[in-house]
């Protein structure tokens, strides 16, 4: 499993490191760890965007991980 | 999906309101073409505290207390509110800095362009070519590994500071006292009413928190990531200031004409109107986001666009003080050498904090 953790990272730096796992494992999932709610919008709507289903799963007060899915092609 | 759609509305319907605000005020006394202008007004504030004393610009703007606080009250009703800071705060001075002796070349932000633009200034394409040609410098950055480091935690006082001096400007520019510096003449001297600037302001912050917008972020997106949604904010606003200028009549009436030239508080050189943006939109870039943007930040708690915008203001004062700020005559003396040399630190920031290199 692939985690990118982008906590404490501020704007776009969250998509870029998503983008580049994303472009490195296509095809794979991948969990982000995020600590703002516009880092989970963006990374978020990044994933949407490449085909990822996107779940979250609060970890702690405002950190949450996200598990990116590829669709089904 | 739906959530999509939704956000997407409202960034949409934020900027569009944003931009026929911009030009109301501009009919409420604001200076022409210069409805909501961040750097101008960051600028304005550094002499109305007498930090530089060119004496045309010095008005305490309550625009920018106003987005600080609409974003503060946002932050706080919304549960965004979240005191962090210490990623790089010295390396964000300086960019916030070069970011404004950049803006002041052109005389006016990403914003501004667009409002000159919307106002029939065609340097306004120059000033935005220049925005998103630096939008496409510091991405070669991105795509490298850049970043100014994470950050962390810190108290709700430090959080706190940034609300606090806003509140202290706007208890100065209610109560005047003498010691402060307001232009007699000039863009300075040309304002709204305290409160309508203070409503519109609280009104863009609130919106500009809720929606992330930012100008210099939606050229960035584009490119980086394919992403239209804070793009979809800045066509918004130009189209709201666009179509509130002709419902004024202010085509019509001979105020505002199409051209590069004889435009209000501007000037037409194009190479440095290309450059200084150039230099605010790889600066902005680096940074994260627009002034506007790193304002909003500020008013959620970030300290380090707090120190942002400390830069800003440090920034104005340098370039009025050495003769670094253009006026309608055209550049000074010294703003295209400063302009190289930010350029030049730009990148040898982006080079050096690529993961890489550290």
């Amino acid at each position: 499993m692939i985690e990118v953790d982008v906590r404490g990272f501020s704007c776009p730096i969250p998509v870029v490191k998503t983008k580049k796992a994303i472009d490195e494992n296509p095809d794979e999932p991948i969990t982000v760890l995020v600590e703002t709610v516009v880092s989970k919008e963006n990374v978020g709507r990044l994933a949407s965007s490449r085909g990822y289903t996107v779940q979250e799963e609060k970890v702690a007060g405002d950190e949450y991980r996200l598990f990116l899915t590829p669709r089904e092609k | 999906m739906s959530r999509f759609w939704i956000s997407r509305a409202w960034i949409i319907l934020g900027g569009f309101i944003f931009g026929v605000l911009a030009t109301l005020l501009t009919m409420w006394g604001n200076p022409p073409n210069m409805g909501i202008c961040v750097a101008c007004f960051y600028r304005d504030i550094a002499g109305g505290l007498g930090l530089h004393r060119a004496g045309v610009v010095q008005y305490l703007r309550p625009e920018i207390m106003g987005f600080v606080f609409g974003a503060l009250i946002s932050a706080y009703a919304f549960k965004e509110f979240r005191p962090r800071g210490g990623s790089s705060p010295i390396i964000r001075f300086l960019l916030g800095a070069f970011f404004m002796i950049g803006a002041l070349v052109f005389l006016g932000c990403p914003i501004r362009a667009l409002v000159r633009l919307a106002g029939g200034d065609l340097n306004g394409i120059t000033a935005l070519l220049g925005v998103i040609f630096g939008a496409f410098i510091g991405i070669r950055f991105l795509k490298g590994g850049y970043n100014l480091g994470r950050s962390g935690k810190v108290s709700t006082v430090s959080a706190w500071m940034v609300p606090l001096f806003m509140l202290t400007l706007l208890l100065l520019v209610i109560f005047k006292p003498h010691f402060l510096f307001f232009s007699q003449k000039g863009p300075g001297a040309m304002h709204a009413l305290l409160w309508i600037s203070l409503a519109a302001g609280l009104f863009v912050g609130f919106i500009a928190q809720r929606t992330r917008m930012c100008f210099v972020g939606g050229w960035r997106d584009i490119m980086l990531v394919k992403d239209f949604y804070l793009f979809s904010g800045i066509a918004a606003f130009f189209f709201g200031a666009l179509i509130c200028n002709y419902a004024l009549g202010n085509f019509s009436s001979g105020l505002y004409h199409w051209g590069f030239d004889n435009q209000p508080v501007a000037h037409a050189d194009h190479l440095w109107n290309f450059l200084g943006m150039t230099l605010a939109g790889l600066s902005a870039t680096l940074l994260g986001g627009c002034p506007l943007r790193q304002t909003i930040l500020a008013g959620e708690g970030d300290t380090d666009a707090g120190i942002t915008i400390l830069g800003l203001i440090a920034g104005a004062a340098f370039s009025h003080n050495f003769l670094l700020a253009s006026s309608p005559k055209g550049v000074g003396e010294f703003g295209p050498l400063t302009v190289i040399i930010g350029l030049v630190f730009s990148l040898a920031i982006g080079f050096s904090m690529m993961e890489r290199a550290r």
